[in-house]
């Protein structure tokens, strides 16, 4: 494979939902790095989902432009791809159809996609499962399909909203990992919605946090951690109490629906064994 | 008693182990068992029934309305070539009809469940339309297609459109719209999201609402018709009254319920073939 990943730039970008409500965001600017893992992060509601369906050309900014290398992006495009919290599949399909559905939709040959699919299978260690139906699969393995789906696109950029959120620690970790190293070995950029401390800290190169009501970038971290990356690892827990104390003072008090005082925001690694 | 305790136990397992592809067979014998008893009793009532109006001097005259007259009309009906005959003539109004209401009920029902403010706008149009017997159609039918047999294709694709157009356009509601948004962020064509995504998604619904229609079609033929036409098993029906020929019409009459009754299941095994919903059916 070869990719080179992007050099991303975003500027001035502003959104509105709709024409009388307040904006999204407005005059955001961020830019990401060739190759680079750029972790998102914010409390509920700031913005950020908005911000990734924007970067991914599923939505239109109202003023602002977002470049890839130096070229506008405008629509949607298979050499950025976004993965969902859900996996998404398509349940008619197995495995490995659901893996080449991008392929197929490009008009690709029957047997150089058979190719393509059985190595994106093999990345996400699913080789054995090309037959069977996705509705057969665990949680994980669905959003191990839905990663493939997107790796065999061969993407410039991967645009993860809060991926793992709906799976157990276990599988959580795993995937984390995997998508870093994968990342990391092909090349290609990533960038990471969470609202999880830890994750933003053992899966990007540079974080960024943002806080809403116009959403902006507020604050942004350098994670230059060595891989593989432990939580338990004394650097890494280092990291997340300077990120946690950012995060406090950055973000803001919690709004809107999150007035009720709950954290929305994992501030301590516990709690994500307390996920499962 | 320990040892038949044992024993109990050894049986059990092995019960258990036979495991699910005996208990499928078991299961499948059983409804052929069924579907043959339930078929069997309706026999016998039918035959207590013909035997009683044949030796009933009052209504000797009906005693073709039997059991056993009908069976024997059936290769008589066959030999003067009117069970073919009649068959296909129908079959054919029924065929074209289906596929009319398929190729306008389909594209409707994915507009109404894509669109919706055609959803909105449509809703009471095609409520007062649906709720009109499609038999009262005959006489305006009648006057706008030069022929009979036009008149009656309209009228089973105007009874089974409504079916397949609102199964349709339910299907379409449940689906995932992330399923939209992966396919387009994947590079999918208009025309891909058509034939890769949507129909896929709601071939389910598709043929229920077809499966549907078809009934409601079938119902609609026949007396259509004892109208006009000179061909179908309708006309069959009233030929065999005019000329009272008792046996012949009961065998047209559960020729009528035969091939309804294997349209219907042909409609259950393609609904169960492209189901990908699990525990359905
Ligand atoms: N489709 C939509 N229409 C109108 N408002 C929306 C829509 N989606 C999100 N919003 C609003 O935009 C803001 C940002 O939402 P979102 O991008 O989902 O935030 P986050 O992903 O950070 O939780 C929220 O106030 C939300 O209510
Ligand atoms: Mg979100």
């Amino acid at each position: 494979m070869s990719i080179r990943g992007v050099e991303i730039n975003i500027h001035g970008l502003g959104y509105r939902y709709s024409t009388r409500g307040n904006p999204t965001f407005t005059n955001l600017q961020l830019q990401s790095r060739r190759g680079e893992a750029l972790a998102i992060i914010g409390r509920s509601g700031c913005g950020k989902s908005t911000l990734l369906h924007i970067i991914a050309g599923l939505n239109r900014p109202t003023e602002g432009v977002i470049e890839f290398d130096g070229k506008k992006v405008d629509g949607p495009s298979s050499r950025w791809v976004m993965m969902f919290q859900a996996p998404h599949l398509y349940p008619w399909m197995k495995v490995s159809q659901n893996v080449g559905v991008g392929l197929k939709f490009a008009g690709w040959p029957e047997k150089e996609k058979a190719e393509r699919v059985a190595e994106a299978l093999r990345l996400v260690e699913l080789q054995d499962y090309a037959e069977v139906s996705v509705q057969d699969l665990s949680g994980g393995q669905q959003q191990r399909v839905a990663l493939a789906r997107s790796l065999v696109m061969e993407p410039e950029l991967l645009l993860l909203d809060e991926p793992f959120s709906a799976l157990d620690a276990f599988t959580r970790s795993s995937l984390q990992r995997d998508v870093r190293s994968i990342a990391k070995k092909l090349g290609f950029n990533l960038i990471i919605v969470t609202h999880d401390i830890d994750e933003a800290i053992l899966m990007a190169d540079r974080a960024v946090i943002m806080a809403g009501a116009p959403g902006k970038i507020v604050t942004e971290f350098e994670v230059p951690l060595p891989d593989p990356r432990q939580r338990q690892d004394p650097a890494v827990q280092a990291m997340r109490s300077r990120l946690m104390d950012a995060f406090h003072s950055a973000a803001g008090k919690p709004t809107g629906a999150d007035a009720h005082g709950e954290e929305d925001v994992d501030t301590d690694s516990e709690s994500v064994t307390q996920h499962a | 008693m320990s040892n038949q305790a044992t024993s109990g136990a050894v049986t059990a397992a092995s019960g258990v182990t036979r495991g699910a592809g005996a208990r499928y067979a078991m299961a499948a014998s059983r409804g052929t068992a069924n579907f043959v008893l339930g078929l069997l009793i309706l026999a016998v009532l039918w035959g207590i029934g013909g035997y009683m109006i044949a030796t009933n001097p009052k209504t000797a005259n009906f005693a073709g309305f039997g059991l056993l007259p009908t069976l024997q009309a059936f290769p008589e009906l066959w030999d003067m070539g009117k069970l073919q005959k009649a068959t296909y003539a129908s079959g054919y109004r029924l065929g074209s009809g289906m596929l009319i209401a398929i190729l306008v009920g389909v594209p409707l029902g994915i507009i109404m469940g894509r669109v919706q403010w055609f959803r909105k706008l449509s809703n009471s149009p095609f409520q007062l339309l649906r709720m009109i017997s499609p038999l009262s159609w005959m006489p305006i039918a009648v006057l706008v297609f030069s022929s009979w047999d036009g008149s009656i294709v309209f009228l089973v694709a105007f009874a089974s459109v409504w079916p397949v157009m609102y199964q349709t356009a339910a299907g379409l509601s449940k689906v995932d719209p992330a399923w939209f948004k992966v396919a387009r962020n994947l590079g999918a064509t208009q025309a891909q999201m058509l034939t890769q995504i949507i129909l896929p998604a709601i071939s389910f619904d598709i043929f229920t609402g077809i499966r549907l229609a078809l009934g409601v079609a079938w119902v609609v033929l026949v007396p259509a018709e004892l109208l006009g036409v000179t061909s179908g098993l309708g006309y069959a029906i009233k030929d065999a009254r005019e000329t009272l020929s008792y046996d012949h019409l009961t065998a047209m009459v559960l020729t009528i319920g035969i091939i309804g009754y294997a349209l219907d299941t042909l409609c259950a095994l393609l609904i169960k073939k492209f189901s990908w919903h699990r525990g359905d059916m």
